[in-house]
C-alpha cells in the first residue's frame, strides 16, 4: 500500500510489542494493523487539515517519538510490580533497583536482602522492572492503552509540542482492540470537522482549548488527566478564562 | 505446506486492508522454524493477554560491548524454536540509502543465520534482524562484517546516528546531514562498540526545522539546519503560486511573527522578524529558498519519558558552521561527555542530568556563552547564584 505523503496519516511509527519484547504491556503491530484497516482510505487518499503522525509504544518506554505525536497509543500498566524476594538477591543490583524508581516508591528491605515498595507512591511506569528482573509488571487484567494526543515535531508555524493525555486507560482486547480503533477515529473525525487548513491536531486543540477537545471528542476527564508528576505545576490553568463546556 | 501452530486470533489479523505482519511471518515460516514458533508463541501472547519474552540476558560478540539485544522465550519448552531470538543491530547507511543488491545480500544472509524476519528499520534507525540463536552470531558478524557491514549502537554507548536525507533529495536542507551523520559514525566507532557512558546517547541530524527525522524528541543531540540571511525570493514563482493558491490565507496570515506581506504583486519578508519555522518554504517551495549563510542549531537533551518525564532537546549553541573536519563540534562533543561521565548517575541522560543539576551550572562548566535564545523566558523568581568575582570583599 502506497501513501502516507502529504497531509494525511502517515506511516505508523510503531514499536515491537509481543512479538519481540519483553517489557511489552500491549501488541504494537496488531494495534497498528488494526487502526490501519480502518483507517487505510486517510493513508492514501482522502485528505486530511494536515498531517497526522499515528505513533504506537507498546510501553512507557517509547521506543518511537510517541511523546510528540498527533495521535499516540501508549501501552500502560495499572498495577505495581510484584517483588520475587527469591530471585532479587540474586538477579539485580539492590541500589540501582531503588534508584530507578521515579517516584521514591522503592526502599531497602534488609530482613529479606530485598527491596519493598510504597504501594501508594507507584506509579507502574516499570523502570524498575527494566533494571531488575524479579520485578515483573505485566499483568493481564489490568494492562491497557493510554491516548496521548496533539504533539508534533516540525517547527513549522508553531513550536514543536508533547502529546498530552487523551484516554487514561482502554482495555487490551486483542485481536482488533475495537475500543481503542473507536477512539483514534473519534478523535480524527473531531480533528476533521473542526481543525483550519493546515493545523495539526495539536494546533488545532491549543486554538480551541482542551476542555473543549474534551467536548468535542466526548472523552471523560477524569482525576488521571490532571499532572502530578514530574513538570506538573506548568499545566494548571492560571486565568479564568476558559470556555464553558 | 501445514501450519505448525493453530493461531485463530491472529489469523483476524491477515484480514482488512493493510498489509499485514501475519502473513509476512507466517511466509517466513515456510522456511523458518522459528518463525513458524514466533506465532505459536504470539499466539499465545494476543490470548493471554502478556508477552512471552523473558527480561535480559547478555549476549555479544568478541570485541563489541552492543549491537546485539538478548531475548529469550519464558516458555522454551512449547516453542524450542525461538528459546533463543535475539535481535541484531546493523548500522544503517546515513539518509537509509540501499543499493537493491545490499539489501538482498542482508537478507540472504538472515535467511540462512536467523528468522529471515527484520524491521527495516527499527525505531532506533538501526537494520533490525529479528531471531536467531546465541551460537550464530560470531559466524553472522564474521560474515557481515567480511562484506562492509556493521554492528550498530546498544546499552550505555553512542547509538546510530540518523538522519533525514537532507541535500541528496531536499532542497530546504542547510547542512549536509548524511556527511555529518556518516562523520560522527566514524569519529566515535569506540564510543558506539564499547558502551562507557551513564547511559545512552543518541544524534540526529535534521536538514531544516521541519526535523524530518523527529531530532527534537528523539536525539540527546539534535542538530538542524538553519540559516542566516534574507529568505531568498523568486517573485515570478511566488506569482506562479497566486495564480493557484490563496497566499494571503494560507501563507501571511499563517507566518507566527507577521513578517510577511503579499499586496498580489510582490511578497515581502521582514527578515529581521522571522524565526525560520519554514511555513512559508514548505507551502512556497518553489519561489522561497533559505539565506545564503548555512549552518546548523544545536540542542541537547530530548527523551521520552522514563526516568523522570518526557523532555525535548534545548537550544546549546544557537548557530554553528557545520563543515568538515567539525573540530569546533567534536571539541563541544567531548566537553559534554566529560562532563557526563563526572556527574551523571548511572542511567541518567544528559537532559536529565542538566535538570537536576542546573542549566546555568552546565553553561559554565561546559564553557558555553548563555544566550537569550536558549531560553523561552528568562527565570521569574529573584534567585540565583553569584560567584566569588562578581562580590565586593
Amino acid at each position: 500500500m502506497v501513501g502516507g505523503i502529504g497531509r494525511r496519516i502517515s506511516n505508523v511509527v510503531h514499536t515491537q510489542g509481543w512479538v519481540h519484547c519483553h517489557s511489552a504491556a500491549t501488541d504494537a503491530s496488531g494495534l497498528t494493523k488494526s487502526i490501519m484497516d480502518e483507517l487505510h482510505e486517510y493513508f492514501t487518499s482522502k485528505d486530511l487539515p494536515n498531517k497526522v503522525r499515528i505513533a504506537v509504544a507498546c510501553c512507557v518506554n517509547m521506543c518511537g517519538a510517541v511523546h510528540c505525536s498527533d495521535i499516540a497509543l501508549v501501552g500502560v500498566h495499572k498495577t505495581p510490580p510484584r517483588i520475587d524476594h527469591e530471585n532479587l538477591k540474586n538477579a539485580c543490583e539492590i541500589p540501582s533497583t531503588i534508584a530507578s524508581c521515579p517516584t521514591s516508591a522503592i526502599s531497602p528491605d534488609p530482613t529479606k536482602k530485598s527491596v519493598k515498595i510504597k504501594l501508594e507512591k507507584c506509579m507502574y511506569c516499570g523502570n524498575c522492572y527494566s533494571v531488575c528482573p524479579a520485578m515483573p509488571i505485566s499483568d493481564a487484567k489490568n494492562d491497557g492503552i493510554a491516548i496521548v494526543v496533539g504533539g508534533k515535531v516540525a517547527n513549522l508555524r508553531t513550536p514543536p509540542k508533547f502529546s498530552k493525555l487523551a484516554v487514561p486507560w482502554l482495555p487490551n482486547n486483542p485481536p482488533r482492540w475495537p475500543e481503542v480503533t473507536d477512539a483514534v477515529k473519534t478523535i480524527l473525525v473531531a480533528y476533521i470537522a473542526g481543525a483550519k487548513k493546515y493545523e495539526r491536531v495539536g494546533e488545532w486543540i491549543d486554538r480551541i482549548g482542551w476542555e473543549k477537545f474534551f467536548k468535542v471528542t466526548g472523552f471523560a476527564f477524569t482525576i488521571q488527566h490532571v499532572d502530578d508528576f514530574t513538570f506538573a505545576r506548568e499545566t494548571f490553568r492560571t486565568t479564568p478564562t476558559f470556555k464553558w463546556t | 505446506m501445514s501450519k505448525k501452530h493453530q493461531t485463530p486470533l491472529l489469523d483476524e489479523l491477515k484480514k482488512g486492508a493493510f498489509p499485514s505482519f501475519v502473513t509476512e511471518i507466517e511466509k517466513a515460516a515456510v522456511h523458518s522454524d522459528m518463525s513458524a514458533d514466533l506465532l505459536g508463541q504470539v499466539e499465545l501472547s494476543y490470548r493471554e493477554k502478556v508477552t512471552h519474552w523473558k527480561h535480559g540476558g547478555i549476549v555479544g560478540v568478541r570485541g563489541y560491548g552492543g549491537g546485539v539485544i538478548g531475548r529469550y522465550s519464558d516458555i522454551p519448552d512449547k516453542f524450542p524454536s525461538v528459546a533463543h531470538f535475539h535481535t541484531v543491530r546493523i548500522n544503517s547507511p546515513s539518509g537509509f540509502y540501499y543499493k537493491a543488491d545490499s539489501l538482498k545480500e542482508i537478507c540472504d544472509l538472515w535467511d540462512k543465520y536467523g528468522s529471515g524476519l527484520t524491521n527495516v528499520h527499527g525505531s532506533t534507525g538501526d537494520l533490525v534482524m529479528l531471531g536467531c540463536r546465541t551460537e550464530v552470531l560470531e559466524p553472522f558478524f564474521a560474515e557481515i562484517t567480511s562484506r562492509g557491514w556493521d554492528l550498530g549502537g546498544s546499552g550505555s554507548a553512542m547509538r546510530t546516528p540518523s538522519c533525514c536525507l537532507g541535500q541528496s533529495r531536499c532542497e530546504w536542507a542547510n547542512i549536509d546531514t548524511m556527511g555529518i551523520t556518516n562523520d560522527i559514525t566514524q569519529h566515535y566507532q569506540d564510543e558506539m562498540h564499547r558502551p562507557a557512558f551513564p547511559y545512552k546517547f543518541k544524534f540526529k541530524a535534521a536538514g531544516c526545522p521541519v526535523d524530518c527525522i523527529a531530532s527534537i524528541a528523539r536525539a540527546d543531540m539534535s542538530i538542524i539546519g538553519t540559516w542566516k540571511g534574507d529568505i531568498q525570493i523568486n517573485q515570478a514563482e511566488v506569482k506562479n503560486y497566486a495564480a493557484k493558491m490563496d497566499i494571503q490565507k494560507e501563507v501571511i496570515d499563517m507566518c507566527p511573527t507577521e513578517c510577511m506581506a503579499w499586496d498580489g504583486k510582490e511578497l515581502k519578508i521582514n527578515n529581521e522578524e522571522c524565526n525560520r519555522c519554514m511555513h512559508c518554504i514548505a507551502r512556497l517551495t518553489k519561489a522561497l529558498r533559505p539565506g545564503k549563510e548555512k549552518g546548523a542549531t544545536l540542542l541537547l537533551g530530548s527523551k521520552a519519558p522514563i526516568v523522570t518525564g518526557a523532555l525535548m532537546s534545548w537550544v546549546i549553541v544557537p548557530f554553528i558552521k557545520m563543515e568538515p573536519p567539525y573540530e569546533e563540534f567534536y571539541e563541544l562533543i567531548d566537553k559534554i561527555w566529560e562532563w557526563w561521565d563526572e556527574n551523571g548517575k548511572n542511567r541518567e541522560r544528559i537532559g536529565e542530568l542538566i535538570e537536576r543539576t542546573g542549566f546555568p551550572r552546565f553553561l559554565k562548566e561546559v564553557g558555553l556563552t548563555p544566550s537569550a535564545a536558549m531560553v523561552k523566558v528568562p527565570r521569574r523568581d529573584p534567585f540565583f547564584f553569584w560567584s566569588e568575582e562578581d562580590v565586593q570583599k
